[in-house]
């Protein structure tokens, strides 16, 4: 098992420190964690167990049930490709299917490069604008499979040009 | 607490208002069928839909394990909607289920099975994809096959509720859930303490000992010397697994199996019991004199020293250095006994009955080994010895009582017979500490307050003066009170017991099931008593030993006398003392 280095400990410990009054604190230190780190591995998740009593498998559980948590660091870009019911009968599963193939990884997969991450993502909420993409945050609506290399190209020459 | 009308069937009772439509039901006289209805409060999610029924006021069917009755419900179990309905509940559970059941060592003992038996369900209704297999025999205690699981979760509660460990939990989601350490790891490689509770509580074969009654059978084939010895709580259980009450003594009954199987000699682990006794109070009143660590720590526990060596590395110096009793009665079989019988100890085989799961992992440790040779060699549960006893067709309920053999080793004392039941230990060294500090014996013999089923139990004792304050937890749960107040400094203990499973070795995870699905005849309180009412038949066999003190047991003092020296002596610490080390909690 890899130790956590002074820094990471500490920041962990203060993020669980910030919850310690809630009675359900899991969900918001994993959070937390997730959106400091990018990903949560299982020496975080021993630390976060000492800290609050909750049992490891428990928070591994929890990990792994929400595909927000990731277990692996991701990459750059998270390209989240929504295949709820509404985006997937507006096709979704070949825009998925397109980004799998230029990026050349498989939903669930960081590229080699640390570039990209692609997540098929159960319904986002965004059905009216559906089949729905998200980078980063940035909401891509009503996408079509042709507009998908050209969003990928843009990405590239973004960090080539950083 | 206030009553509410309810009809089931047609029929018309007054219940207690917050009663699940189950437990109403069983209290009126029914049984529903229901997968996870005997599991004590250990899962109540509702999630496997065997036991549904109609009531009014509900919309569709409702599952009766957490559904409440309410004033004026009328329920119906054997509709036609609500029979077809729970068989179709158990078809989908088998459909994504190993149905290899001949093989299964949960045969007989299956809850899946019996629910599926009560409600007619077919095995091949729904054929379709299964979800992936994960299969773990890693370790030498438990196997972990999620081909059988049907994510009840009563492990991972049980865990939980008895240790605030929590090994187990559900990972990923959906169809692809199985319950699992983190990261799907063994066992071997997560700080699981081996203890078995999660195995009693599993209702399929999803989780079970591992077994080596392949080991003992290839023992004889190879012409071994095979020596067997027999934990106090086997006695206390076994007959169980041949339809007798919980509580039944069954210690003549049982040696006659065990000749009957072949063994060379039959003996009893009591009597090991009481040369431990020896040395954990020689070596408590050592530290009293020394300014050793105190308090001191029971170490028979093979689930609980796991437990601090992974939870208390810094409390490792607390626990006694005396190896648990059957492996000091290895080490005793293989030097002094094998050389007075004439037989070389590497062609002499010990197997060891344990209610335990736990110690079969313990066998295998490095530092229990005599001369290169590990003191035991094999462990056998309760419940092996059980499918053992069946299998070369003894008709154990007909057999006479018959005696172990205490030829120059073997005898026993009251005090050793107890050490099965939680605060047993601590009795049995209260019983020759205060000998040994005032030359005279206790008058009581009993000491009550060490006694029940408390999760923490503490007693003084007073001793020429000297009060000796002592304390006894069992499950891990209550046990980390205890260490955290010695961490902390706060401990007003000299002498602690702990043992890993609630209740003490009675109720240890190689005990037969407690199941009252498949006890017709017990209450329905059963659950909460069994353990009392095990511990209940030691201390009836203590009470009735010409002799109940360990220091009064004559071949223990033969055996020092021309072997050991004297408790503690050098040929004592090499023999019958080990060491402790620290164990990483995930290991890679």
């Amino acid at each position: 098992m890899a130790h956590l280095n002074e820094a990471a400990v500490k920041k962990i410990t203060e993020i669980c420190d910030r919850y310690a009054n809630e009675k359900t604190p899991l969900m918001m230190i994993l959070s937390d964690v997730q959106n400091e780190y990018g990903y949560i591995p299982l020496e975080v998740q021993e630390l976060i167990s000492e800290k609050t009593g909750i049992s490891v498998a428990e928070i591994y559980g929890v990990v792994t049930f929400y595909s927000f948590f990731s277990l692996k660091p991701k990459g750059k870009y998270v390209i989240g490709c929504c295949l709820g019911t509404a985006c997937y009968v507006k096709g979704a599963q070949q825009v998925l299917d397109k980004f799998s193939e230029i990026i050349g990884i498989r939903a669930g997969e960081t590229s080699e490069d640390g570039m990209f991450t692609l997540d098929a993502l159960r319904c986002i909420g965004a059905c009216g604008i559906a089949p729905a993409v998200t980078i980063n945050g940035k909401v891509y609506p009503k996408l079509a499979v042709s507009d998908v290399p050209k969003i990928v190209e843009e990405y590239r020459n973004m960090e080539a040009n950083a | 607490m206030a009553l509410v009308n309810i009809k089931i069937e047609g029929v018309s009772y007054q219940v207690e208002e917050g009663l699940t439509i189950l437990e109403a039901a069983r209290i009126c006289g029914y049984e529903i069928p229901s997968l996870c209805a005997y599991n004590h409060g250990e899962c109540s999610k509702g999630s496997c839909r065997v036991c549904l029924v109609e009531a009014t006021g509900a919309r569709g069917l409702v599952a009766s394990c957490v559904y409440p009755v309410n004033e004026g419900m009328e329920i119906k179990i054997s509709t036609p909607k609500a029979t077809a309905a729970r068989r179709a509940s158990v078809e989908l559970l088998l459909s994504n289920h190993s149905m290899k059941c001949q093989q299964c060592d949960k045969n007989g003992a299956c809850e899946l099975l019996h629910v599926a038996k009560l409600t007619g369900a077919r095995d091949d209704m729904f054929k379709g994809e299964q979800t992936p297999v994960s299969f773990d025999d890693v370790t030498p205690s438990i196997v972990r096959d999620t081909s059988k699981c049907v994510l009840c979760g009563r492990c991972v509660e049980r865990c939980k509720n008895a240790h605030g460990l929590g090994i187990l939990g559900f990972e990923n989601r959906g169809f692809n859930t199985i319950v699992s350490p983190a990261e799907n790891r063994s066992f071997a490689k997560s700080p699981c303490i081996m203890c078995g509770q999660c195995v009693s509580v599993c209702p399929t074969g999803a989780l079970m000992e591992k077994s080596e009654i392949d080991k003992v059978d290839a023992a004889f084939k190879a012409g071994k010397y095979v020596v067997v010895q027999t934990a106090p709580a086997v006695r206390a259980a076994l007959g169980e697994e041949f339809g007798m009450p919980i509580g039944t003594a069954v210690t003549g009954k049982m040696v006659a199996a065990l000749r009957r199987l072949g063994f060379n000699k039959v003996f009893d682990t009591n009597y090991a019991a009481d040369l431990t006794i020896m040395e954990e109070a020689t070596e408590l009143l050592g530290r009293i004199k020394n300014g050793g660590a105190l308090p001191m720590i029971t170490s028979c526990s093979p689930g609980w020293v796991n437990y601090a060596e992974y939870n208390y590395s810094e409390l490792l110096p607390h626990l006694s250095s005396c190896k648990s009793p059957h492996e000091m009665f290895g080490a005793i079989l293989k030097s002094y006994y094998a050389e007075k019988i004439g037989v070389n100890p590497a062609d002499m085989y010990v197997v060891s009955i344990m209610p335990c799961t736990a110690k079969k992992a313990e066998k295998e440790r490095e530092q229990l080994k005599t001369n290169g040779l590990f003191d035991v060699d094999a462990v056998l549960t309760t419940r092996e010895l059980a499918k053992l006893i069946r299998r070369s067709g003894i008709n154990f309920n007909k057999l006479p009582d018959e005696e172990f053999d205490y030829d120059l080793v073997g005898d026993y004392t009251g005090a050793g017979v107890i050490f099965g039941a939680t605060g047993g230990v601590m009795e049995a060294a209260l019983r020759t500490a205060y000998h040994a500090l005032t030359g005279k014996e206790h008058e009581a013999i009993k000491f009550e307050a060490v006694r029940g089923m408390d999760g923490i139990k503490e007693a003084s004792i007073d001793v020429n003066g000297t009060v000796l304050n002592v304390a006894v937890a069992h499950g891990m749960k209550n046990a980390k009170i205890l260490l955290d107040e010695i961490k902390e400094g706060k401990s007003k203990y000299t002498f602690i017991e702990i043992m890993g499973c609630p209740g003490g070795c009675v109720a240890g995870g190689g005990q037969p099931y407690v199941k009252p699905q498949f006890l017709p005849n017990e209450g329905l309180d059963i659950l909460d008593t069994f353990r009392a009412k095990r511990a209940a038949a030691l201390y009836s066999e203590d009470e009735g030993r010409p002799i109940r003190q360990s220091h009064n047991n004559e071949q223990i003092k033969a055996l020092y006398k021309e072997f050991l020296g004297e408790p503690n002596s050098h040929k004592a610490h090499e023999l019958l003392h080990t060491t402790y080390a620290a164990k990483e909690p995930f290991a890679d």
